[in-house]
Formats: C-alpha cells, sequence, structure tokens
C-alpha cells in the first residue's frame, strides 16, 4: 500500500501548491504535463483512465469525433437480433467523471514538431506526449466496385453503430430462402475471428427465421482465426447454412457490381440478397495524414513504450499499432492502452519504462448460449512482442463447457467495458 | 528478474527534459501484470458480472495454489488453465501480493431471496467454520459471500465431479453430510445465500 499512500500524498501537494496557498515553488513553477489522446474507442479510453490512475497530477485530453461509441465486440449478436444496439453503445462521461477532459471534434493534424494536435473546428492542443489510438481505414476501392458512398446500400459493419443497424435490418428484411454473401478481408484486419462468429450469429437467425438460407463467405485467405472450431461448429449447428470458399477455390481479388448485389470471383459470379463487404483494412485516416504509418498503412512502434518510431513523442496503440504477435483485438488494445499509460507516465515524469505485461483473449459466439474462445500471454523478447503461451478452447470441449464460456464471455464484455470507460 | 528497456538515451533524456520537476510516481511489474487481468477479472480484481469470479482480497496463498493448480492441470477451468502458464511461480507471487491488498467490492446480483434465510442457517451449520462471518473473511478459505454465483456453482460442479481437488478433506466432508441430509436444495439456498451478501 506503500505507493498508494505516495501518491495520495503528492496528489494533495499538488493541489495545495496550485492555489498557492503554500510555498512550494518548484512544484507552483512546474505546470502540468499534457497528453493529448486521439480516439476514444477500446485503446484510446483505456490509456486515458489508466494515465490518470498512474499519475493524477497529468492534464489528460481525450479527443473523439463522437459522443457515442458502439463497441465492435457484441456487434454481431445485435445483427443477429439477440441484443439491441443500445446496449453495446458506450460513452465518455466515466472518463470525464475521473478527470479526463473530453473534446468531441475531428482531430485533422498530430505535428509532432510542434507538439500539437489540431482539430476541424480549428482548435490547437498543445502536449508533451500525444497518444494516437484511431482504430482502422477502409479501403473500399480494394474491393472493385465497392465505394464510401455504397455503405449505405451494402454496409461493411465493421465499425459499430448504423452499420450494424443496417446490415440486421437486411437480412431481417431477407426473402426466405435468400443468400447473405460476406466477403472476408486479407490479413492483416480488425478482429481475426470476427467474420466467421458473424457467420455463425446470421446462420443463427436465418436457421430460426428463414429456412432455406444460406450465408457464403468469400474469402481471400487459405485459413482463418479459430477454424478448426468454426468449421466444427459450422457442421453441428449450420450444416448446409454456412458456406466458407477460400481462396484456393475462389481467388484473392473479387469484384461487385452494386445494381445486382453480384460478386465477382475467379470462380465465376455469385448473386447475394443481402451483400456484407469487409474492405481490406489500414489504420485510422488520422494516422496516414500524420505520417505515422509504413508503406503498408499500419504504425510501426516501440513495443516497450508505444511510441512510433517515425514520430518522436506520439504514440500509437490499437489496431492501428503493429504490435508483433498481437492481433487486432478489443483486448489487445486495452491491453496496450496500459502498457502504454505506464509508459508514458514514467516517463513524463523523468523514469524509465518498467517491464510490460500484454495479455489478448478474444471470445466468439457459435450460438446465442455458447461461445469459444482463444488467449495468449506476450512477453518482450529481443525489441518485439512474441507469443509466450497461448490456445484455444480444446476441440473437444463439452456443451457444457461451451455453455460456461458464453456465461463468462457475457461477463468479459462487462468488465472490459467497465476497465476502459469506467 | 532481469529486464532492459528498448528505449534509446535519447529518448529519455528529452523525456527528462520535458518533466524538470520529476514527481515520485511509482509503477510496479506486479501492479502491470495485474491489470491485464482486469479485462475478465474487473478493475483490480473486482468482477462486475455477471460470471467471472472476483479475485480481489483473495489470500494469496489460495491464488498462487489456484494458479499452481490450472498449470498443472489439477483444477479445471475453461480459459484459466491457459492463462496460467504464461506466468513463473515468482510473477504467480507478485501478482498473489497485488490482489491481497484490493478490496473485494461487492454488487448487486441477482439470485432468489426466498432460499436465503435456509442459506444462512446451513452455512453457519457446515460451512461458517472456514469460510467464516458468514463467507466474508478470506483468512482460511475462498471468500464465497458476493461472489458470483455462476462461478460458486461451477466450482461446486467441479469438486463434485472431481473436477477440482478439495484442499481441505473436511469440506468434502461436511458438503457431503449437507447434501445427504439436504439435497441439492440445500445447496443452492447456501450459494444463494452468498450471492445476496453485500
Ligand atoms: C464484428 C467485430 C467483432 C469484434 N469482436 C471482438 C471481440 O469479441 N473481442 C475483442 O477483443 N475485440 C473484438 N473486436 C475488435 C475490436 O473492436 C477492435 O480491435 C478495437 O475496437 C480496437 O480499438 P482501437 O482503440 O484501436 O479502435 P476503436 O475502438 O475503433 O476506436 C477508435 C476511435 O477513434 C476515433 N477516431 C478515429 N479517427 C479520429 C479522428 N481523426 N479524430 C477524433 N477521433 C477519431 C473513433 O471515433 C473511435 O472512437 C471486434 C471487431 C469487430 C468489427
Ligand atoms: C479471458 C478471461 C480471463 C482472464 C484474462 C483472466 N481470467 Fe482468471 N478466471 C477467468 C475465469 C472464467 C475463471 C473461472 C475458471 C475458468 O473457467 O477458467 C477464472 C478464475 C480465476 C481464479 C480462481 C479464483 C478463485 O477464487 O479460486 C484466479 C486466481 C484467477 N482467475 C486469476 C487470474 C489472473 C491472475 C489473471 C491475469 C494474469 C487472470 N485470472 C486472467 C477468466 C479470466
Ligand atoms: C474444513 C474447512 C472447510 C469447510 C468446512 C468448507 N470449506 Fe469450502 N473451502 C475451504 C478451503 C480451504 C477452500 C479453498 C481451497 C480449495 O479447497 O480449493 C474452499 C473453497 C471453497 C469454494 C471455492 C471458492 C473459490 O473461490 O473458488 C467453495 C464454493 C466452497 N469452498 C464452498 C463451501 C461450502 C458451500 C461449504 C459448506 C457446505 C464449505 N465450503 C465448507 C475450506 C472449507
Amino acid at each position: 500500500m506503500v505507493q498508494i499512500h505516495r501518491r495520495t500524498f503528492l496528489q494533495g501537494v499538488g493541489v495545495t501548491a496550485a492555489v498557492g496557498v503554500l510555498g512550494a515553488p518548484s512544484l507552483a513553477l512546474g505546470a502540468a504535463k499534457k497528453v493529448v489522446i486521439v480516439g476514444g474507442g477500446t485503446g484510446g479510453a483505456t490509456a486515458a483512465q489508466y494515465l490518470r490512475r498512474y499519475d493524477p497530477t497529468i492534464e489528460v485530453t481525450l479527443i473523439d469525433t463522437s459522443k457515442e461509441y458502439y463497441t465492435c465486440y457484441f456487434s454481431n449478436l445485435v445483427i443477429a437480433g439477440l441484443r439491441d444496439l443500445k446496449s453495446i453503445r458506450q460513452t465518455h462521461e466515466g472518463l470525464s467523471k475521473r478527470g479526463v477532459k473530453i473534446v468531441h471534434d475531428m482531430v485533422t493534424a498530430i505535428d509532432g514538431g510542434a507538439k500539437q494536435v489540431v482539430t476541424a473546428s480549428g482548435q490547437k492542443f498543445p502536449f508533451d506526449r500525444c497518444i494516437v489510438a484511431p482504430g482502422i481505414d477502409l479501403v473500399y476501392g480494394a474491393v472493385e466496385g465497392y465505394t464510401a458512398e455504397l455503405e449505405e446500400k451494402i454496409p461493411h459493419a465493421w465499425k459499430a453503430g448504423s452499420q450494424t443497424d443496417l446490415l440486421a435490418k437486411q437480412i431481417k428484411e431477407m426473402k426466405p430462402g435468400g443468400v447473405v454473401v460476406m466477403i472476408a478481408p486479407p490479413n492483416p484486419y480488425r478482429c481475426p475471428p470476427g467474420p466467421y462468429e458473424r457467420a455463425c450469429m446470421i446462420a443463427h437467425y436465418l436457421k430460426q427465421n428463414k429456412p432455406g438460407s444460406k450465408v457464403v463467405i468469400i474469402d481471400p485467405k487459405d485459413k482463418f482465426s479459430k477454424q478448426g472450431l468454426f468449421t466444427a461448429a459450422w457442421k453441428k449447428h449450420y450444416d448446409g447454412i454456412v458456406e466458407w470458399l477460400g481462396s484456393d477455390k475462389v481467388g484473392t481479388k473479387f469484384a461487385i457490381d452494386p445494381t445486382t448485389l453480384t460478386v465477382k470471383t475467379q470462380a465465376g459470379e455469385i448473386k447475394a440478397d443481402v451483400l456484407n463487404v469487409i474492405p481490406p483494412q489500414r489504420a485510422g485516416k488520422v494516422a496516414q495524414a500524420s505520417n505515422l504509418v509504413d508503406d503498408k498503412g499500419w504504425c510501426p512502434v516501440n513495443p516497450a513504450t508505444f511510441e512510433s518510431t517515425l514520430v518522436p513523442g506520439v504514440h500509437v496503440i490499437g489496431d492501428a499499432a503493429i504490435a508483433g504477435a498481437m492481433p487486432k483485438s478489443g483486448y489487445a488494445a486495452n491491453s496496450q492502452g496500459k502498457v502504454c499509460a505506464m509508459a508514458v507516465a514514467l516517463l513524463l515524469n523523468g523514469k524509465q519504462p518498467v517491464q510490460p505485461a500484454y495479455t489478448n483473449t478474444c471470445y466468439s459466439f457459435i450460438t446465442p448460449d455458447q461461445a469459444v474462445s482463444v488467449a495468449a500471454i506476450y512477453e518482450l523478447k529481443e525489441g518485439k512482442i512474441v507469443e509466450k503461451v497461448g490456445g484455444l478452447t480444446p476441440a473437444d470441449a463439452s456443451d457444457e463447457v461451451l455453455r460456461r464460456e458464453g456465461q463468462y464471455a457475457e461477463s468479459w464484455y462487462r468488465n472490459i467495458v467497465v476497465d476502459c470507460f469506467g | 528478474m532481469k529486464w532492459k528497456i528498448a528505449t534509446s538515451g535519447a529518448v529519455l533524456a528529452a523525456a527528462l527534459a520535458a518533466a524538470p520537476f520529476a514527481q515520485a510516481v511509482e509503477i510496479s511489474y506486479a501492479e502491470v501484470m495485474a491489470h491485464t487481468c482486469a479485462g475478465c477479472h474487473g478493475p483490480n480484481g473486482s468482477s462486475v458480472g455477471p460470471a467471472a469470479p472476483t479475485i480481489a482480497g483473495i489470500n494469496p496463498e489460495l491464488f498462487i495454489e489456484a494458479m499452481r493448480d490450472y498449470r498443472d492441470g489439477f483444477r479445471a477451468g475453461t480459459i484459466m488453465p491457459r492463462i496460467a502458464k504464461g506466468y513463473s511461480d515468482e510473477e504467480y507471487k507478485l501478482m498473489a501480493e497485488f490482489f491481497a491488498k484490493q478490496p473485494f467490492k461487492r454488487y448487486d446480483q441477482p439470485h432468489d431471496a426466498k432460499l436465503v434465510e435456509r442459506g444462512k442457517r446451513l452455512h453457519d451449520r457446515y460451512c461458517e467454520k472456514c469460510h467464516e462471518n458468514g463467507g466474508k473473511a478470506s483468512a482460511e478459505a475462498g471468500v464465497l459471500a458476493g461472489q458470483w454465483l455462476p462461478y460458486l456453482q461451477y466450482q461446486m460442479e467441479d469438486y463434485l465431479a472431481g473436477k477440482r481437488e478439495y484442499k481441505e478433506k473436511n469440506m468434502k466432508n461436511k458438503l457431503t453430510e449437507m447434501l445427504e441430509k439436504e439435497g441439492q436444495e440445500g445447496l443452492k439456498a447456501v450459494l444463494n445465500f452468498y450471492a445476496s451478501q453485500k
């Protein structure tokens, strides 16, 4: 408890010095250190919370375009009609209560040289260090014929919110016996098991409500996350409903005709009644605009601190960052947010970061009450994040175990959003 | 444990320049490691439920035993056997110390209020000897009062199915005795009593 006492003590000193009651000139002179966080999703919100707790004297400003954040995790349950959109809505109010300054505006540039962040409305925010967590940008045109404008008709639903509702609505209104076609993305992308969990959830909905309908996955990959577990679940629960077509059949380049909802592949054409295009991805736009990305569109970082190797003083976490063996997941973004907050708090206090620790876990629902999981612990080795141990739900897990995992998945959702958003 | 950071001297020098009035902020590796568990066990180990257990306030010896048992296959679990393999005995010890210091936060949870009174009586007769103070104490055995009900149910299923070792033979005796006299309904009542505790 020593640490906590010491911190509370220092907090008290800071407050008195600020109001100038006590003669503590050195403290009063030292203007509060400023951290600006760009993006208040899973990674950014976590970093904000943990910075405040590691060093409450740091002034933390979090900027996000949007007042509402819909978690992508559990959005596949919304698509299946098992939850409503409201249940995956988070806000920044909890962070605000913890003393984080919240600004709703779009960041247009992060200037590492001038150490300031500029927003669309023209505001400027100076920083000592900046943490960038903008998530992903979708490379629409990589699926020929798909454009940003088309997302109102052909949803990607890879950023949760109105897109999630749109896909749910289209599936609900589809004619019985119809075909839902999903184009899966190439690696690396946000949430490796996400498309296949989505296929399970859509298949569940179709099985219950629209007999004779199908989900076809057009995949530019020849293998995918949790493949054995998903394939077994499709066979067991959705035989004849889910069909997966990998790159050996359909190739890696696809084109769509948005008027007829037809997908062209090397194996021929397939006509969809509902089309879900999940395009290739890269780091969020603002990272592209601020020279934080490499030639593949992702942000290289020092994995001990998540400081950009391209722009000193600016850290990148979450989906946008290249984090070695860690996948682009919510749990990973949360874990990275904490490591980054630790490093930033110590660096701003003139200290070396301590040894980091990283974890990822990800639950995927295969039926409304059964889930499978992946878990991995990572370590920093020779400047890289490598997997120390990891593994999946065993292939022979009983229904009872899968139901427990379903319960624990619900529990995971509630705990992680509290850990991120307060 | 030896560990060297990969930040360059220049970076640190810049950091020092930016922070002329450095304060004594301290962060331990134990804390950093323990925070990786929060996504499932809640901030500082107090789970907001509805299923994953709170590990805040846990007796450090029981914590270490639990981690070892998961790692070595003596205790069933859906995901902990995989996670426990990621840490050394020394790291278990560091985390045990961290979690033991955290307060066990209790949240309202769904339970059958009609069973609570009977559950309390049965607890007093069969379980209180080790799970003291109505299951709130952590000195001797696991904290049960305010623990999440699905987790408690799964643990009892695992003990009874031989998938979790009893560390105390007397717990097995008392539990068997209670089940003989009061049946599964009796056990359900005891667990609902724990779930009702705040
Ligand atoms: C269908 C689906 C299911 C998933 N399921 C899981 C799961 O079960 N478990 C799991 O761990 N992960 C899951 N994920 C992955 C998870 O959602 C992401 O990995 C996680 O959200 C990444 O966090 P982030 O902070 O990097 O980005 P985000 O959470 O996307 O946050 C980015 C934030 O930055 C803001 N922003 C962007 N640009 C700007 C700008 N210029 N100015 C201001 N603000 C800006 C955005 O508004 C947004 O709030 C799933 C993803 C999908 C699509
Ligand atoms: C993915 C979610 C998840 C993560 C991450 C996780 N746990 Fe667990 N933990 C569980 C679940 C679920 C259980 C119940 C047993 C099971 O099914 O595996 C549990 C049980 C436990 C128990 C047993 C509690 C008791 O009262 O006996 C301990 C101790 C524990 N976890 C410690 C940890 C530690 C330490 C970490 C971080 C290093 C951690 N857990 C990370 C999900 C998680
Ligand atoms: C003789 C002492 C003793 C008695 C009596 C006893 N227990 Fe326990 N109990 C323990 C100990 C020690 C542990 C923790 C170590 C272990 O066995 O896994 C424990 C663990 C538990 C756990 C798991 C807690 C966790 O966090 O995973 C449950 C549930 C439990 N006991 C329920 C009961 C119930 C219900 C009774 C009464 C019917 C009871 N116990 C009686 C000693 C006892």
